[in-house]
């Protein structure tokens, strides 16, 4: 999959006739590209625009503008039902799996239903796939006549994703699948996603805001900043050698869990993110950026690079 | 928010114009005509027809809405088909005894709903929240005109305590407390069905509040339950109140119509149906207007309230 | 420093539709002044539970029905209503996760900060308004004149939780209860925010219990640190002690299963299988019985104490693979005490 120049716009509109008064720059110019089988991870805090490129990937939102290809088909261009056939390559997990959930229909019910909706199998096959997919995301194939509400965090992320597997999709939009769990758990649904693709060979991009998570799941890590991508790279060169001064902060706010590292030195950056509705000039992280010089108040710095991808003027020295 | 209001009052002109219209047309759908109401049976037709003529009724509607409005545009509301009096006399002369009865019955309802509502929230599934559901479900659903009826059956008939109905007694002194009497039982049974209906968005919004953060906050730093309650949590459950007055707020012109003509109480509501029974267009065309007014009058209110009581809500 | 709140076998109880719930059961622990103790442990774990406890927070349905808190001294589980609300903001503080939720969205910042400060202080309206700029100028809110007279709504998540931060603190409590302070703000800000909390703590020496799950948080903040797990404490013990020679299994667990920035590159995580039980229906013994992997007959049967494991370092665990070393501890007490009488 491609993306180039993805943009997502949402306009504030005021006023008795609703005038458009400028734009929420949810995502902004971004392009990146995934290879099969690989795991993308896309950080940043919240407002970066990490979940609206996954849902704009998936046309769960129309882009503004940009291309998405995939397969060699602009997804982001095509008809609705030339989507609704590619939906059985793309697929997404949320974050509540409880919320994605029809609390009225049994499990089995709920997992049949894309199959028969796209008339790829009769019932009774889909009853047959259905039980085999349950035990491959660790459950019961007993769970099938149950309700969503009878079961636990967990295990309801184990059935999204056993829902997302039933069609057998090439690539799956996991936006921050184990941010909802509890931390016991978290482990379990992670290592599930690993295993599932070695065995289903799926790509994955997975969206969260907890960077261990990430790098403990993906191949090359995408770091966003108010709709931008600022760093692209491998996840070990991410964390080894981060070259944007977003990235260098970013991994150092997260406490360390090691006492004895407590006194370390550590940037605290001061501040707020900007409002995506009036991003910053030049560079969208000059307002907090602890090296920022004039020409990043002026000028947007390009994503240059051809692994290890940044946008900055001057980017760390390694 | 001048600016808002300015617009708010300029959107409405075109709004009443369409009640005017709607109002007009649809008052004309309904069978026969003031002059079929309260011409001598005995007329002929020609005296029929000579009566319209001179009332304009014998042109098409759209020519007879024009001259409506015609008059309208220089304050002039016509006159009453069948009393024959300036329909402005007839309606000031109403308005009175109806915002008087609307107004007193909409401050007790809600001086009796706001504590009710409040006490019921904080005392969920207790006897007082029990016995204050109880009261306000058979405000909500008893009929006006039964338990109109019923008290006038009760304190007036059985136990002559208080009239039957009108404003003062005839030929009477006209004084305070004759008025004071006559109010109690119309007063009574608008201000059960007012305070039933309020009692509920009281008590669930106050509910809805209760269970907020920021007054396990607001507990937190050692206050009072009573400024918890009162300060804290009303404030945040007023919006919901204020959409329940907004929509009262049209009554104090309307009137109760029901409720006006089991008690005769000679205030709009009463004029209203009146004019209804005698297909007296022009009054009930006057009547409407000011209703129409008063309805958009009290939404605007109501949504400057919001922004009063809720800082978050902010007009441009 | 002398001992400041003294939290022993307290058992917390809610009554519900389905009976009696025990939400937190013989959970002690105690806190010297100026020390910060990190409640840890997942969803469900009682830890939420145990500071509105503390503060008579609970929910009308619950109560705390076992068990003793105390406070200098002073009883706080029967405490009268009246009595506590002297305590509550004054003597012990709270502040909660969520920021955008937690500040009153209709009244100003000013009209927040200052209620307090009148009602413990006794200050004047002026004079608490002054107070007041100067505890938002402390918490670092910029533009604290301006910001007194706003709303909640205009700032934003970091900004309100030091809002938050500084209404805790104006009263100069002993204690400050801090539930999951940062869980809903984002990484940078958390960073800000701790530190924010180091710098006040050693400038006002005010105890802390911070309830967390993040042990990223507990390495940064803790002096010691009470693990817990369905309703009790588990392990507790200082926090250089937890984080380099962990015991109870279920601790062992958490620190394995634990993404983390800082590990090696193809470490795979180790899951604890399974899932907390419900309140509705607790084992009889070991309440980690099902997801242990060390897991013994007896751990079935019966219920584990949290004792201490070793002398000094007052490391308690509650679990019998222990139970060799607590006996030598038991034992070496018990000869102390004989050779000194």
């Amino acid at each position: 999959m491609e993306v180039k120049n993805l943009k997502k716009y949402y306009p504030i509109k005021k006023g008795i006739i609703s005038k458009t008064v400028g734009y929420v720059k949810a995502v902004d110019d971004v392009s990146f590209s995934i290879y099969p089988g690989e795991t993308v991870g896309l950080v940043g805090e919240s407002g970066c625009g990490k979940s609206t490129t996954g849902r704009s990937l998936v046309r769960l939102e129309d882009p503004t503008s940009g291309q998405v290809i995939f397969e060699g088909k602009d997804l982001a261009s095509i008809s609705k039902k030339e989507m609704r056939e590619l939906r059985t390559d793309l697929q997404i997990i949320f974050q509540d799996p409880y919320s994605s959930l029809n609390p009225r229909k049994r499990i089995g019910d709920l997992l049949a239903e894309p199959l028969l909706a796209h008339k790829l199998a009769s019932k009774a096959e889909a009853a047959e796939k259905v039980n085999h997919i349950l035990e491959t995301v660790g459950l019961s194939k007993h769970y099938k006549n149950r309700y969503p509400h009878e079961f636990s965090g967990g295990q309801r992320q184990r059935i999204g994703i056993a829902r997302a597997l039933m069609l057998h999709p090439k690539l799956i939009i996991c936006d921050e699948p184990v941010s909802a769990l509890d931390v016991s758990i978290q482990a379990q649904v992670l290592n599930l996603l690993k295993d599932l693709q070695k065995e289903f060979n799926l790509t994955y991009i997975f969206i969260a805001h907890g960077l261990g998570a990430v790098k403990y799941i993906s191949d090359r890590i995408t770091v966003m900043y108010l709709g931008k991508i600022m760093e692209m790279a491998k996840t070990k060169e991410i964390f080894e050698h981060p070259m944007h001064p977003y990235t260098e902060i970013l991994l150092n706010a997260y406490p360390v869990p090691n006492p004895h590292m407590r006194d370390r030195e550590q940037i605290v950056v001061e501040g707020d993110v900007p409002s995506p509705a009036h991003p910053p000039k030049g560079c969208v992280f000059h307002t907090r950026c602890p090296f920022a010089k004039d020409i990043c108040r002026e000028k947007v710095p390009e994503l240059n690079g051809t692994d290890h991808l940044i946008a900055c003027h001057f980017p760390l020295s390694q | 928010m001048a600016q808002y209001i300015i617009r708010r009052i300029l959107i409405a002109i075109p709004v009443i114009l369409g009640v005017t219209i709607l109002n007009f047309f649809i008052i004309n759908l309904a069978p026969g005509n003031p002059v079929d109401m309260y011409v001598n049976p005995s007329a002929t037709p020609q005296q029929i027809a000579m009566e319209k003529h001179a009332l304009g009724l014998d042109q098409p509607i759209i020519i007879q809405y024009f001259h409506w409005l015609g008059q309208l545009i220089q304050g002039n509301l016509g006159f009453s088909y069948s009393t024959r009096e300036p329909v402005t006399s007839l309606i000031t002369s109403h308005i009175g005894p109806t915002m008087l009865l609307m107004g007193i019955s909409l401050i007790i309802g809600y001086l009796i709903a706001i504590p009710l509502g409040i006490i019921s929230a904080r005392k969920q599934n207790s006897w007082v929240d029990y016995l204050t559901t109880g009261f306000s479900f058979f405000g909500v659903s008893v009929p006006h005109f039964f338990l109109g009826l019923g008290v006038i059956y009760l304190f007036a008939t059985k136990v002559l305590l208080f009239p039957t109905g009108g404003m003062n007694t005839l030929g009477g002194s006209g004084s305070f407390s004759d008025l004071f009497v006559h109010l109690i039982l119309p007063v009574a049974v608008l201000s059960t069905g007012i305070a039933g209906n309020m009692i509920r968005y009281v008590r669930s919004s106050m509910l809805d509040v209760l269970g907020k953060d920021y007054l396990r906050t607001a507990k937190a730093k050692g206050l009072r339950q009573f400024i918890i309650t009162n300060k804290h949590a009303l404030r945040n459950a007023l919006i919901p109140i204020i959409t329940v007055i907004g929509i009262d707020i049209p009554m104090l012109i309307g009137g109760a119509i029901v409720t006006e003509q089991v008690f005769q109480w000679p205030g709009l509501g009463l004029l209203t149906i009146q004019s209804i029974s005698s297909r007296d267009y022009s009054t009930l065309m006057g009547i409407n207007l000011i209703a129409a007014i008063a309805v958009l009058l009290a939404n605007l209110l109501t949504d400057i309230f919001y922004a009063v009581a809720d800082p978050r809500i902010r007009y441009e | 420093m002398g001992e400041l709140l003294k939290v022993d076998k307290i058992k917390t109880e809610f009554k519900t539709d389905k009976g009696m719930v025990t939400s937190v059961d013989e959970v002690s622990f105690d806190l010297k002044e100026g020390e910060t103790i990190c409640l840890v442990g997942e969803s469900g774990c009682g830890k939420s539970v145990t500071s509105l406890s503390i503060m008579h927070l609970l929910d009308k349905n619950g109560s705390v029905t076992h068990g003793s808190i105390l406070l200098n001294g002073k009883e706080l589980v029967n405490m009268s209503e009246a009595e506590m609300r002297k305590v509550r903001g004054n003597e012990i503080s709270m502040i909660f996760q969520e920021p955008m939720t937690s500040l009153n969205p209709v009244l100003t910042i000013g009209d927040q900060l200052t209620e307090g400060i009148r009602l413990h202080m006794g200050y004047s309206k002026k004079e608490a308004r002054d107070y007041a700029v100067e505890m938002l100028k402390k918490v670092g809110i910029p533009r604290a004149e301006g910001i007194v007279d706003d709303y909640p709504h205009r700032l934003s998540g970091g900004m309100r939780q030091r809002v938050m931060i500084a209404m805790a603190l104006s009263c100069k409590p002993k204690l400050l209860i801090a539930d999951e302070p940062t869980t809903a703000l984002d990484v940078t800000i958390q960073a800000q925010i701790l530190k924010l909390m180091k710098g006040l703590r050693s400038e006002s020496k005010t105890a802390i219990i911070l309830i967390t799950h993040d042990l990223g948080v507990v390495a940064e903040m803790a002096d010691k640190v009470a693990v817990m797990y369905a309703g009790q404490v588990v392990e507790e013990t200082d926090v250089f002690t937890l984080f380099d020679n962990p015991k109870h299994p279920y601790t062992l667990g958490l620190m394995k299963s634990i993404p983390h920035i800082t590990n090696p590159d193809d470490m795979r995580l180790e899951s604890i299988p399974g899932s907390v039980p419900s309140v509705y229906n607790m084992p009889k013994g070991c309440r980690f019985y099902d997801r242990c992997p060390f897991a013994m007959k007896r751990c079935l049967e019966e219920k584990p104490e949290l004792r201490p494991i070793e002398d000094k370092k007052s490391h308690s665990i509650r679990c019998f693979l222990y139970e060799k070393e607590e006996r030598e501890f038991e034992e070496k007490k018990q000869d102390e005490k004989e050779v000194l009488s």
